[in-house]
């Protein structure tokens, strides 16, 4: 035994200014590869979706099972209530419906003489879980829980029930992420259905929780739109598949230049009860330049 | 070691968490921010170094599900929890009034860089309708699930301290 004590070994540890300064520099180089190149995101995503789709699956599993419990209690009295008034409107529609199925009889009928299949069913789908939304409070991007193994794509147009939802813009392996119509920075090419004007549906926060988005630019020359109207994709959007409906107009307003038109529209789609989505497996045809 | 394990199971529990059972118990569409809650506590607790790492990995997380670009969300964690590190040396264990002061500050002050990074600087200038709609709710809320999730890290850290000292 030597009579020196031996002291602990100081361990070399980076102080922390320097460490601070290297991430930085560091997260401003990662932030210009991304914005430049994909080629970082891919290997990245594939670490990330091995180890936290499965945790992500599991408890947005109990995360639903509890919003569904606490929703079952807290609608339970109004159920009651909506319940004798629901008898009453299944009467009406009862009446209603007959005059209506003679009518899609008619309809089928048409189509077929103009070989007009119905737009949707051409796309081949494929169905998909929402198992994890935005951390933050400012945007309203989701992750669905199919990935590349899926044949999932980047720009894939994602839908539920008859609407457009958003697109896929980031894919891992077992994940993939959905930018929404809904976001705030996010505008999508559409179409007016009763005249065929071009319009730019564009995301806001600050009425999404009424369920409302907004839309500007709409050159209406006959001066025919109105609320009520049906939006859709249109033909000449750069992701998105023509003809998926996008919502109803809300409200029309002329603008101060008197040239075009905007206002608010209600979007197709219930986003904030949305659990599973639709992905359309085709992908819009684009002009490579 | 066992504080790197403990902190990477918080960061990860928090992410996990804020994105998939508060966003079923979300109030009026409002999340608290767990991650900022794990950052700050880690910032005051154990020093500069370890909140700019927490922040940094927190960050990156929301950067590579949910972010446009990689890097940006984790440069601003990273420096609010080297931020909270300075404030190290005014911390004590029993004193509740700094952690809840930092930690609300923190959110606040991480609201507003988002809002003006991603709102102001696209002409979206209502600022009054995002405060009182966007930043207070979420400040809330975040102050309620700290009074749940603070005494839990500080317990945790507690022990570890202890054991730590006990190895030494």
């Amino acid at each position: 035994m030597s009579p020196v004590l031996k002291r602990p070994k100081e361990k070399f540890t980076l102080p922390a200014k320097y460490l601070l300064f290297i991430l930085t520099l560091l997260c401003i180089g990662i932030m210009f590869l991304s914005f430049k190149t994909p080629v970082i995101n891919s290997p990245i995503n594939t670490v990330a979706g091995t180890v936290l789709v499965p945790f992500q699956n599991g408890i947005s599993n109990i995360g639903s099972w509890l919003s569904e419990k606490s929703s079952q209690l807290a609608e339970l009295a109004d159920v009651l209530d909506e319940n004798q008034k629901l008898k009453e409107e299944i009467d009406r529609l009862t009446i209603e419906n007959t005059k209506f199925q003679q009518e899609r009889y008619e309809l089928s009928q048409l189509r077929e003489l103009l070989e007009l299949d119905e737009e949707y069913s051409e796309y081949q789908k494929q169905g998909a879980r929402i198992i994890m939304r935005d951390t933050g409070n400012w945007f309203s991007t989701f992750v669905i829980n199919k990935g590349s193994n899926d044949g999932i794509k980047i720009n894939c147009n994602v839908i539920a029930g008859s609407g457009l939802v958003g697109r896929v813009t980031d894919v891992g392996p077992n994940y993939a992420k959905v930018t929404s119509i809904i976001e705030d920075n996010n505008n999508t090419s559409g179409l007016l259905l009763s005249t065929g004007d071009h319009l730019v549906v564009t995301g806001d926060l600050s009425t999404i929780s009424d369920g409302m988005i907004s839309f500007s630019k709409l050159v209406d020359s006959s001066g025919k739109a109105a609320a009520g109207d049906k939006i859709v994709t249109s033909n000449i959007s750069e992701y998105y598949l023509p003809g998926l409906l996008i919502g109803y107009i809300n409200e029309i307003n002329t603008d101060s230049n008197n040239l075009t038109k905007s206002g608010t529209l209600t979007t197709a789609v219930d986003f904030e009860h949305l659990n599973n989505v639709l992905v359309i497996m085709e992908l819009k045809q684009v002009v490579n330049k | 070691m066992l504080k790197l394990i403990v902190s990477t199971f918080f960061i990860l529990l928090s992410f996990l968490l804020q994105g998939t059972l508060f966003r079923a118990l979300s109030l009026s569409g409002i999340v608290p921010n767990l991650m900022i809650i794990v950052t700050a506590s880690y910032g005051f607790m154990r020093g500069r170094r370890s909140g700019l790492l927490t922040g940094f990995i927190s960050g990156l997380l929301i950067d590579i599900f949910f972010g446009d670009l990689l890097g940006y969300y984790a440069l601003i964690y990273m420096y609010i929890g080297y931020i909270n590190g300075v404030f190290r040396k005014s911390f004590f264990p029993e004193d509740i009034k700094l952690p809840l002061f930092l930690i609300m500050g923190s959110d606040f002050v991480f609201n507003i860089i988002c809002y003006i990074l991603s709102f102001l600087l696209r002409g979206r200038l209502n600022f009054v309708h995002y405060f009182f709609h966007i930043i207070i709710p979420e400040l809330v809320y975040t102050i309620v699930i700290t009074c749940i999730l603070y005494p839990i890290l500080l317990r945790i850290e507690g022990k570890l301290e202890w054991k730590e000292k006990e190895g030494a």
